[in-house]
């Protein structure tokens, strides 16, 4: 930098500022895939985190498939299903966010946080009633009083909702860190930081949201949708 | 756009997007309509087939993988890899326990 004009200095000023380009990056293209590639291999681990979740889930539930079956049709799907909605409506908001960004609209990038950080939370807030509704039939595993009706393999039930708070827990986990996120993008856009040139760290919150978004579309089916249609 | 005037990074349409998130929402709608109907093996095939394509619709579209380099593509690929190690070996293990039986039982 010691080469550097008096016009390159006012330049580096004006990027330390807004964060555009770091000097250990020739383009910005090349900043921002960086930036992806980092956000992917962080999100393969995440992958692989869950992927061993969904391991134990399909082991136990091609062990004991008929209580699996019993277990997963006791769970609330019309609730299930608008959760699924919720967040399906939050990642296209994200999104929306995201093309903001691009654009350098900061009053529509607040805006597109704000209301999926609004779905975000009102997903949590379904699930905490859902729950709940778990609590009051006695399908918490942990309290002595468990006890899913039409069957006598309980233990086997257990497993099944033990899986189903671990998973939905964990997740659940994510989205509070992911509403955390968004909290943090939304300060730093009224504080006027990102640009059309630098708006990376929206669009790697975008990448978060949506793999959140991705673990759901998944637990949905396995855990409310399985053998749903069997005879009771 | 730049300032040389040329396009550094894909901007979609919210027409795009719109239509991404209807056919996520027809393919949820349906998903649990499909799985009150007996379909036998395929009830499960069908429930993560659709899941399959939503997570497509996601990855492609919401996450902007359409216009990913190909290294991401291919780190992408390698991690679904090692998922895939994680699983079938996993499977192959437990499926195949009962066929030797254990010595001294």
């Amino acid at each position: 930098m010691d080469t550097s004009s008096t016009h390159l200095e006012t330049g580096a000023a004006h990027e330390a500022e807004t964060l555009a380009l770091r000097e250990q990056f020739d383009t910005e293209e090349q900043q921002r895939d960086a930036a992806t590639l980092g956000m992917w291999v962080f999100l393969i681990t995440e992958i692989l985190f869950f992927g061993g979740a969904f391991l134990a889930y399909t082991i136990y539930r091609s062990s004991y498939p008929a209580v699996f079956g019993l277990a997963s049709s006791s769970l609330n799907l019309p609730i299930g299903a608008t959760n699924t909605c919720v967040l399906l409506l939050s990642s296209f908001t994200m999104v929306m966010a995201v093309r903001a960004g691009q654009l350098g609209q900061r009053k529509a990038i607040i805006i597109f946080l704000i209301i999926t950080m609004f779905f975000g939370l009102a997903f949590l807030g379904i699930k905490a009633y859902e729950w709940t509704e778990k609590f009051e039939e006695h399908h918490v595993p942990a309290l002595s009083n468990f006890f899913l009706e039409g069957t006598s393999l309980q233990g086997q039930a257990k497993i099944f909702f033990s899986l189903y708070f671990a998973m939905t827990g964990l997740h659940a986990l994510h989205m509070v860190v992911g509403v955390g996120i968004l909290l943090f993008i939304i300060w730093k856009t009224s504080q006027g930081t990102y640009s059309p040139e630098y708006y990376t760290p929206i669009d790697i919150a975008g990448l978060y949201w949506h793999f959140v978004d991705l673990v759901w579309i998944f637990l949905f089916p396995l855990f409310y949708l399985i053998d749903r249609h069997l005879p009771r | 756009m730049n300032q040389h005037g040329e396009p550094s990074h894909h901007v979609d349409s919210v027409r795009t997007y719109v239509g991404v998130l209807i056919a996520l929402l027809i393919a949820t709608i349906v998903t649990a309509l499909v799985a009150t109907l007996d379909l036998g093996p395929f009830n499960i095939i069908v429930a993560l087939g659709i899941a399959c394509v939503k997570m497509m619709l996601v990855v492609l579209f919401f996450m902007h993988v359409r216009y990913s380099t190909l290294l991401t593509r291919l780190v992408m690929i390698g991690g679904l890899m090692w998922l895939a190690i994680l699983l079938l070996l996993s499977f192959v293990d437990f499926g195949t326990r009962g066929w030797i039986g254990v010595p001294g039982k």
